[in-house]
């Protein structure tokens, strides 16, 4: 009862700060608003879709999915090239952070760039490369045929390959930071205490960094399940869920089943995210933001080192094997039948996708800064402020992170082809609906940088610039936004190379009169012009760096300790 | 000069859920005289930070008030509050130079330039930080980075200065000659000021009085002197200087206040508050290490056992075994002094005024 009494007095107490501090309170009420009907709503019209027909409750969506095999197979399909490519990829991302941290293998900044490059490019790019190296005029297809006898890379066998490739650096990045966390004092006691190397290893390093696998392992899971590109380029018969569901509503129109698969397709990736969030990350025995020291003991056994490096040197050579044929193939007449060097395929490019290029420049280029804006603030409101919903704030921001793009895609074209109460304009066919959908889908990666740069800052920086008088947006805009900057930048560059290479809830969106580069790849790999869409992929990897470079000089600039508070204006 | 300047009336801060509750702060009442440094202490844990915190308005009380001239300010945030505070970990904007940390509250404040020139310039005079306006905090040694974050609170001229353990990231030396600093600084300026420290060296040497809190509860408000000469309770006595206890009994008490009382089978007249205790009570006597007398010889009771004897130059320090007790003895100039061995008998006598009265059961 006197807890009761307390906490509705704080509650109170709340309430009247934030009326005291009326600009914060609105920001809140807009950015509810904004997520609500941007984030929660259509996820929630695809559900509806799901589960209603006809204005009433009923199953029956589900109860054709679960009696057809034809539509469950897919769901299996998904599963098992999930946990196939989580597994292998978490692998290769372990031995490549290992290989990293605890070996004197040579080169690594060179090996550290190259594991993280796949992450830069749109995932497709690597089953391009795939089809060029080992399908039907594959160059090396020959070879392979003589090995392993009669095959196709359509399928299975062809989707892992480069689900792996792409998504083995998003394991690399998790494990990398957990193994550099790691106090390496405890390793040297381990070893100071008797332990060999092998056991140092088995009895503290990997107990240590195990949340560490589980996390990498569940998010190179949702990658792959939520994967549209590379399937729709290379499945061949093997046919999964977010393919399936893009076919029902764009080849059947039906809108209903595509929900339902879509849901299907939601299912296991929102598991495999609040496990990740709620209970994995809550496991984690390291700070990933300890400040990594280095001085690690360095494995130097032979028996280590073989295959530490074997795998390191393999994966790095796929990478360049698969994008070195990309740049190869762009040059050529005709793959596989006629090797001319020619030009010809940057020209068709141009001439065929000037307008695509066009609109995707013009759309990131709008979603990209509001992203990141919006994305730094609700980190810090999340963070450094108290108010009723905070928790919910950060549930529904994060939310997007759950939801595959399909998932996303045919949201959006449910909620916004009519007016309806909470949002009264018809999206559907304009620019909005995109720059839109790539700001609330690339939003979480500006929250999550915000967030980890803000644990980073102490709170009593923040609290000093109040206690001297400046209200909570000074302080934003005066102390923290200028200390978060390189955050602020680095979440910017990931938003428009997710913007950039985005695919699998757009291609939902894209209309006769706003169309993405990454919807003319895919039809030009429609069509088998290979070269044409490895030179499109080119350009598209080729801005991306471009934009990078210009935003790591900014940061540069930045880091020198010049003045940031005219940067930010 | 206003008596009860600052005011903090059955001030609480509960943290946590229902079930893990934390009371960090439970019913503190203090007031803090107008010109006046007063001093937090207890040990980690004890709730300083958070009574100063609620102070400066970071933390909404539970329940309680805090009145500041007489005005209630518990909603007021903290932006807006007459109070500033000189962090821990100083708390500096590592994006400004000197000049931009120490003039950032009155820019925020919309001062005209050229006052904030002239406050600004005055302060890092006060502090002696002159010629370095245009230094980044991370080119600063601990020292003067502790200055910056003084003198940024400083140039607001505060009503109440906050200072939290402002010295505790500084090497011992440095931190003896900042003490002193600080405190002719705020008794020139004549500065309100609550300062929290769980060193009782720090917090005898700045106070004006003196504020022992444990487990959320004020123990005891007075003087250095007070505290150590007259400790209200057992903890205070233990946490301030070292003590020994030793049970007592009252045998007589007249109406002045003049007091018989029985130590160790020998009787010795103290003065405590008239009607405190009444003949027959059982009590703990205090009594300090160096209040207590050794000298040769088995002969006048108490006697005792040397346990330990350890020389420190500038004092002797004994363990003697009496009865049930082991007792510490501190014998300052031992130079002059017969000095005595383990395991040698001594008589011991306390000296009488220095002798202090608690109650039997208080722990
Ligand atoms: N934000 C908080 N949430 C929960 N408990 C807290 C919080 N701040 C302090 N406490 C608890 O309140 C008690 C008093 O803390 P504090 O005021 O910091 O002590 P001191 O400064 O005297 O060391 C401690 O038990 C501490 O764990
Ligand atoms: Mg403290």
């Amino acid at each position: 009862m006197r807890s009761l009494t307390r906490k509705s007095g704080e509650v109170i107490a709340n309430l009247r700060l934030i009326w005291k501090e009326p600009l914060l309170f609105t920001s809140i009420i807009a950015i509810f608003y904004f997520l609500i009907v941007f984030v929660a709503y259509p996820v929630f019209g695809v559900i509806k879709t799901s589960l209603v027909v006809k204005g009433k409750l009923d199953f029956s969506n589900y109860l054709a999915v679960f009696s057809a095999r034809y539509y469950f197979q897919p769901f299996l399909n998904s599963m098992f090239l999930g946990i196939c490519t989580a597994c292998i990829g978490t692998f290769i991302g372990f031995i490549f952070a290992f290989g990293l941290t605890r070996t004197t293998l040579p080169f690594k900044p060179f090996f550290r760039q190259t594991a993280t490059f796949p992450i830069i490019s749109p995932p497709f790019v690597v089953s391009l490369a795939a089809i060029l190296l080992f399908g039907r005029a594959g160059s090396l297809t020959p070879y392979v045929k003589e090995v392993i006898g009669e095959y196709s890379i359509y399928g299975l066998g062809g989707l892992i390959l480069v689900e792996t490739i792409a998504y083995a650096p998003t394991a690399f990045l998790v494990l990398y930071g957990v193994l550099m966390a790691i106090d390496p004092a405890l390793e040297e006691a381990s070893m100071d205490l008797g332990a060999s190397r092998v056991k140092v290893f088995g009895t503290v390093t990997l107990p240590l960094s195990f949340p560490g696998i589980a996390s990498a392992w569940l998010l190179v899971f949702i990658q792959s399940l939520a994967d549209f590109g590379n399937p729709m380029v290379i499945s061949g018969n093997y046919r999964v869920l977010s393919v399936q569901a893009f076919l029902q509503i764009t080849g059947m129109y039906d809108l209903a089943r595509g929900s339902t698969l879509a849901i299907l397709l939601l299912m296991p990736t929102a598991v495999a995210f609040f496990l990740q969030k709620y209970w994995v990350a809550r496991k984690s025995y390291v700070t990933v933001t300890g400040k990594p020291t280095g001085a690690t003991i360095k494995n130097v056994e032979w028996y280590i080192k073989l295959p530490v490096y074997s795998i390191c040197i393999l994966y790095t050579a796929g990478v360049f094997l698969f994008y070195g044929t990309i740049v190869y193939g762009s040059f050529q007449t005709l793959w596989g039948v006629n090797p001319t060097l020619t030009l010809k395929n940057y020209v068709q490019m141009f001439q065929v996708g000037k307008d695509y290029i066009l609109d995707s420049l013009t759309l990131s280029s709008l979603a990209t800064p509001i992203s990141g804006v919006l994305g730094m603030f609700i980190a810090f409101l999340i963070i450094r402020k108290k108010f009723m919903g905070r928790g919910l704030m950060d549930f529904i921001s994060m939310l997007t992170f759950a939801v595959p793009g399909t998932v996303v895609g045919i949201g959006y074209i449910l909620a916004f082809n009519r007016p309806s109460p909470i949002f009264p304009i018809v999206l559907t066919g304009t620019a909005w609906i995109i720059i839109l959908l790539l700001v609330f889908r690339n939003m979480p990666v500006g929250i999550q940088s915000g967030i980890a740069a803000l644990h980073q800052i102490d709170p009593s920086i923040e609290e000093a610039s109040t206690d001297l008088g400046a209200d909570s947006n000074t302080t934003f805009r005066r102390i923290t936004l200028p200390m978060i900057a390189p955050a602020f930048f680095s979440g910017l560059v990931y938003s428009f190379v997710k913007a950039m290479t985005a695919i699998s809830a757009v291609i939902f969106v894209v209309s006769g009169r706003w169309n993405l580069i990454t919807v003319a790849i895919l039809g030009f790999v429609d069509n088998s012009q290979y070269a044409p869409a490895a030179a499109m992929s080119l350009l598209l990897i080729a801005i991306v760096l471009i934009a990078l470079g210009i935003i790591q000089m900014i940061v540069n600039r930045i880091g020198r300790g010049t003045r940031i508070t005219s940067i930010i204006g | 000069m206003k008596e009860d300047f600052l005011e903090l009336r059955e001030l609480v801060k509960i943290f946590g859920g229902d079930k893990n509750e934390v009371v960090a702060v439970d019913r503190v009442n203090l007031k803090v005289h107008e010109g006046e440094m007063v001093t937090l202490l207890g040990p980690s844990g004890c709730g300083k930070t958070t009574t100063l915190r609620m102070i400066a308005g970071f933390e909404h009380p539970t329940s309680g008030e805090i009145i500041l001239e007489g005005e209630r300010i518990k909603n007021v945030p903290p932006n807006k509050r007459p109070t500033t505070m000189v962090f821990q970990n100083y708390a500096l904007f590592p994006h400004m130079t000197v000049y931009e940390n120490i003039s950032y509250g009155l820019k925020i404040h919309g001062r005209p330039e050229k006052e904030i020139k002239r406050r600004t310039e005055e302060v890092m005079r006060l502090v002696g930080l002159t010629g370095m306006e245009r230094r980044s905090p991370t080119q600063l040694s601990g020292g003067q980075q502790q200055r910056v974050s003084l003198a940024r609170s400083l140039v607001m001229e505060p009503k109440v200065l906050l200072l939290d353990e402002p010295l505790s990231n500084l090497d011992a030396k440095l931190r003896v000659a900042t003490r002193m600093e600080i405190r002719k600084l705020q008794q020139r300026l004549g500065i309100t000021s609550v300062y929290v420290t769980h060193d009782q060296e720090e917090a005898m040497t700045l106070s004006d009085r003196v504020v022992i809190m444990h487990e959320g509860r004020i123990q005891q408000v007075g003087t250095p002197r007070e505290v150590y000469g007259k400790p209200a309770n057992r903890f205070v006595a233990d946490f301030i200087g070292k003590a020994n206890f030793i049970k007592g009994k009252i045998l007589r008490q007249t109406s002045d206040g003049e007091t018989q009382v029985e130590v160790l089978g020998k009787t010795y007249n103290i003065k405590v508050e008239r009607g405190a205790w009444s003949a027959g009570d059982e009590v703990v006597m205090v009594i300090r290490p160096e209040s207590i007398v050794v000298g040769p010889g088995s002969l006048e009771a108490p006697t005792g056992k040397i346990r330990q004897s350890v020389y420190l130059g500038s004092q002797m320090v004994y363990e003697v075994e009496v009865g049930e007790y082991i007792l510490s003895v501190e014998i300052a100039n031992p130079g002059h002094e017969r000095v005595f061995a383990e395991g040698e008998e001594v008589s011991l006598s306390f000296l009488e005024r220095s002798l202090h009265v608690l109650p039997p059961e208080d722990k």
